[in-house]
């Protein structure tokens, strides 16, 4: 493989559109990233669409009939919540396999407000019967897991929720911009213990697009302000005891962490900042420990000192997360990616992290699938 | 001519809500089944095609579960799809055979206080519904052992 770098990031504020179509959303973040690398669609060779909720229906090609259909080869990526970001390592495999100089991903999902609820709930459905294998419930139980091992407590996942929305209140794309208080948080209606409101991510529309070059092509068009893919890493979840009735969200996690660091060749010390895949507060407290962003069990001491939030020694999250920014599946793992670039090259305005040399990005579909993606200058 | 005789009407009869559910036969108890590894006894709650652990093909070996475990871990749950009445306890038990169960906990106040990690549970069984033809649908969950 040979380097690949981000030369250009495109993203729509999250939120609601209703009275539009996906593929319009997704040629609105296109847009954005062929502008910000100085590009035409004319100057694509390849591109990885990413969506979930259309997979059948070629929502990559309908992006190129709202932006130009130039007849380049097009890939149309499903891979549950980690869609965004498979759709980005096909673009870093176009490229970085010798191929394709130019390729674009794209993530784009309308979601709608009910969710993933939207194909459950039939007469066979054994939902509340056998358990739940809704995600609120699954995460919940991931939490509770991480209570009987660790002693944490509700509060600990509670502060991952203010963090993530008080750094929310700098992003303008956002789909929520609001702070929110500890009290907020726990008096919130209760979704899925330890889970309040507060604590599980909204559903929502966007869509966002980065543009993957080779050297040649980043040293032609924008040398100075270019962001190398140190590594990408895709995981599936590994034979773990209870993974087939309570899924196993931390093994998968663990391996890429440690493929990711290897490859990259960096440490979590050497991380500036994190955007993980917070789709759940409960979520987020693992997934500091399975990227060896503290020790095992120290993640609640961590949240209480503060170890996560901006200022802190490891930022994560800075864009809100998934719990603010908000998680259109598809869109969000181009979303990390647009974040971790937007700083590296000191771009973030208000919730800049200073001096900002390298970046994670890490995302997780259940099923599953886990994304780690770490960004370099 | 004679008219061809309407097909027989079907006994109505109760039906597992999952295959893995045995309801037992002449006033036996209801059980779980696994299929468990010959080759490194991992235990599985429905076919498999090969094991996913050691990756042999086989054999597998049906065995018949235990109906007393413990609570793994569990989120109460308050807002689920319409139409499924909350709250309820959505758990994972552990069973003595190696198999993790995913399962409603009932007869317990949702409360994580009324849930301590390694509490003693028992299965159960109980008519959920009826299915298009009429036949009693019949689910497990688990309860607290009373002491």
């Amino acid at each position: 493989m040979r380097d690949a770098y981000v030369l250009g990031v495109g993203m729509i504020k999250f939120g609601r559109y209703p009275e539009k179509d996906v593929s319009e959303l997704a040629a609105e973040a296109a847009l954005l990233a062929l502008k910000d690398a100085g590009m035409t669609i004319h100057d694509v060779q390849l591109l990885a669409s990413g969506n979930l909720f259309q997979a059948n229906a070629m929502v990559g090609q309908r992006l190129l009939q709202q932006i130009g259909q130039t007849g380049i080869p097009v890939i149309n990526v499903s891979n549950a919540c980690a869609t965004g970001s498979t759709a980005f390592r096909e673009a870093y495999f176009a490229v970085g396999s010798g191929e394709y100089d130019v390729a674009m991903a794209v993530g784009s999902e309308q979601m709608g407000k009910a969710g993933l609820l939207g194909g459950g709930g039939g007469r066979e459905s054994v939902e509340g019967i056998l358990g739940s294998g809704l995600m609120p419930a699954v995460f919940g139980q991931a939490g509770v897991e991480h209570m009987r091992q660790h002693g944490t407590t509700i509060e600990h996942f509670a502060k991952v929720s203010v963090k993530n929305h008080k750094h929310s209140t700098k992003n303008p794309l956002s789909q929520y911009q609001n702070e929110v208080q500890l009290e907020d948080v726990l008096g919130a209606r209760m979704i899925a213990y330890p889970n309040t409101l507060y604590m599980c991510c909204p559903t929502g529309d966007g869509a966002a697009a980065a543009i993957v070059v080779s050297e040649s092509i980043m040293k032609k068009f924008a040398a100075a302000r270019s962001v190398k893919i140190a590594c990408s890493v895709l995981t599936s979840d590994p034979w773990t005891p209870r993974d087939l009735t309570f899924p196993d969200v931390s093994s998968l996690t663990r391996n890429a962490a440690k493929m990711a660091y290897d490859k990259a060749g960096v440490g979590p010390a050497d991380l500036d900042l994190v955007e993980l895949h917070d789709c759940f507060a409960t979520a987020e407290l693992l997934h500091y420990e399975n990227l060896g962003l503290c020790k095992d069990g120290e993640a609640a001491r961590g949240v209480d000192e503060g170890w996560f939030e901006w200022g802190g020694k490891t930022p994560v999250n800075v864009s809100g997360g998934l719990l603010s920014k908000g998680h259109p599946l598809g869109a969000t793992g181009v979303a990390n990616i647009y974040e971790v670039v937007t700083h590296l090259r000191g771009q973030a305005g208000a919730r800049q992290v200073e001096n900002a040399k390298v970046g994670l990005a890490h995302v997780i579909g259940l099923g599953s699938a886990c994304t780690i993606h770490i960004l370099t200058v | 001519m004679t008219q061809p005789s309407p097909p027989p009407q079907a006994a109505k009869r109760a039906r597992p809500i999952v295959p893995f559910l045995r309801l037992g036969d002449d006033g036996e108890k209801p059980y779980l089944v696994a299929k468990q590894c010959a080759g490194c006894g991992a235990v599985y709650l429905g076919r498999r095609v090969a094991c996913s652990k050691c990756f042999a093909t086989g054999p597998f070996k049906e065995i018949r579960l235990s109906d007393r475990g413990t609570l793994w871990v569990y989120s109460i749950v308050y807002q689920s799809a319409p139409g499924i009445p909350t709250p309820y306890v959505a758990a994972i038990v552990d069973l003595p055979e190696g198999a993790a169960v995913r399962c409603t906990i009932i007869d317990v106040e949702p409360q994580p206080e009324q849930l301590p990690f390694g509490m003693p549970v028992e299965m159960v069984t109980k008519k959920v519904r009826e299915d298009k033809d009429g036949n009693d649908v019949i689910a497990f969950f688990f309860r607290p052992v009373k002491k």
